[in-house]
């Protein structure tokens, strides 16, 4: 047998193993989770990997904190803040009348109001917002953990997804349970000390530290807790997991 | 079909050198689309349109908040970019594996590309004789491309990551910075391009037919 046809058939049983091995390897992640909801496509496999690999590393990790002294002095507000009349109207009222309604996979659906979301337990972190353009911002931010809210409302066992929508109805997100409960992630109100001006999200910005900014979506007025993201979308072009 | 053991590179190398060259200009145009919507650099941890750049590529942006000095917005072309970016980077990762496994198992490194002692790396145009071996500049650069500038490449990317910056933190502060990355990113993409030019001219000089044949099928005549 020559070289050339030993090889060719070496590389026939290696791709054959590679596509059983390929299989099981879906199937085996979708059972512990590592499944990407959108792992389907040209580019499934890339995002496939990216959120298994990723998400089995970061099981336990914490997003970088900084030093004060690492604050960036201009927190950079990304474009012209939202414009909307109602918007305007709130926050000339100072965003008193805002509410977080929630609902979904949760026992107690229901609206809290920003006052209570700043009376519950607060957490400060100084951390790194990293914009998938390229730039980034270090600054401290001042919120209610998700678990806390979460907590409140009771979540179902069988809920794998918050989905998590602005006021702008351009924006919407979701992220998976493991970083819901996450305890840096935040229903932020507050930077740099101060109230989180609307050029960087206020009244509310969800914080999600781990991941790239485009997950950490402006001026939350909703939550939805839920075990499928069919009905929702991506949100936005972006791939969905963005610890990249 | 030549003997096997007369050929000028072995199907590891072959293979794993087309699919590099496959990845790479994947990697290389999605690369510039996403720096399209940011040409600036900095160094440190952070660094953005209100923070004085290390350098600006002079070119316009696809992101208006951006200050170029152009006075139009080219369009975003982030959303595939990004995809077949990370993509390709984890193609080339699994292609480089195979080459290194391959390298190891048929001794390639150690008799192609580990210049042999005493050997004095010094310039040597290329001629369509010595097609059999290469010379040690190009050993060395071969080396430095496979062995030093492809490992940095995908360090410095892995740094942005901020979930693999939760992970492994010191790997960012080593490099100076989640910005700092992104600018060495940059920088080593400059280089291995200039690789590229230099490669491809060499190869154009040593008889680009012959020698493109026999990185294709494998044959040195």
């Amino acid at each position: 047998m020559n070289q050339s046809r030993r090889n060719l058939i070496t590389t026939g049983l290696a791709a054959a193993a590679g596509a059983t091995g390929l299989a099981a390897a879906g199937k085996l992640a979708d059972q512990y989770g590592l499944l990407a909801p959108d792992s389907g496509g040209i580019y499934g496999p890339g995002e496939a990997l990216t959120y298994a690999s990723q998400k089995l590393l970061t099981r336990h990790s914490l997003a970088r904190e900084f030093r004060r002294d690492q604050i960036s002095k201009v927190p950079f507000v990304n474009g012209p803040p939202f414009q909307a009349a109602a918007f305007k109207a709130m926050e000339a009222n100072g965003f008193a009348d805002w509410k977080l309604s929630i609902d979904g996979m949760v026992a107690h659906p229901g609206t809290i109001s920003l006052a209570d979301l700043k009376r519950y337990p607060s957490r400060s972190q100084i951390t790194n917002m990293a914009c998938e353009e390229g730039w980034s911002y270090i600054a401290e931010w001042t919120g209610v953990p998700l678990l806390h809210v979460l907590n409140e409302v009771g979540v179902l066992p069988q809920a794998k997804y918050v989905v998590y929508f602005s006021m702008d109805k351009k924006w919407w997100g979701s992220i998976d349970m493991d970083d819901a409960v996450h305890p840096q992630t935040l229903l932020s109100y507050g930077l740099n000390g101060g109230e989180l001006p609307v050029g960087n999200g206020g009244p509310l910005r969800l914080r999600v530290p781990r991941q790239l900014g485009y997950k950490s979506v402006k001026h939350i007025t909703k939550l939805t807790v839920t075990d499928d993201l069919k009905k929702f979308g991506a949100g936005g072009s972006y791939a969905w997991y963005a610890g990249i | 079909m030549a003997d096997a053991n007369k050929l000028r590179h072995h199907y590891v190398v072959r293979l794993t050198h087309w699919l590099t060259v496959l990845c790479f200009f994947a990697l290389l145009v999605s690369g510039i689309e996403i720096l399209i919507s940011h040409p600036r650099f900095y160094w440190g941890e952070a660094g953005n349109a209100a923070m004085q750049p290390l350098f600006v590529i002079p070119i316009p942006a696809s992101r208006a908040t951006v200050p170029t000095g152009y006075n139009f917005v080219l369009p975003d072309q982030n959303g595939w970019s990004r995809f077949l970016h990370f993509q390709a980077a984890w193609a080339v990762v699994f292609v480089g594996l195979i080459y290194l496994v391959g390298g190891l198992v048929t001794r390639h490194f150690r008799r192609n590309l580990l210049p042999a002692g005493g050997d004095i790396p010094r310039f040597q145009w290329p001629t369509e004789a010595e097609g059999t071996s290469y010379n040690v500049l190009q050993r060395l650069t071969y080396l430095g491309v496979v062995f030093v500038a492809f490992p940095l490449i995908l360090w410095t990317g892995l740094a942005m990551s901020p979930a693999i910056a939760s992970v492994a933190p010191d790997a960012v502060i080593l490099l100076g910075g989640q910005q700092s990355a992104r600018t060495l990113h940059f920088v080593l993409t400059v280089l291995l391009v200039g690789f590229l030019v230099g490669h491809v001219a060499m190869v154009w000089l040593a008889g680009f037919r012959k020698r493109t044949r026999a990185m294709i099928t494998g044959d040195s005549e």
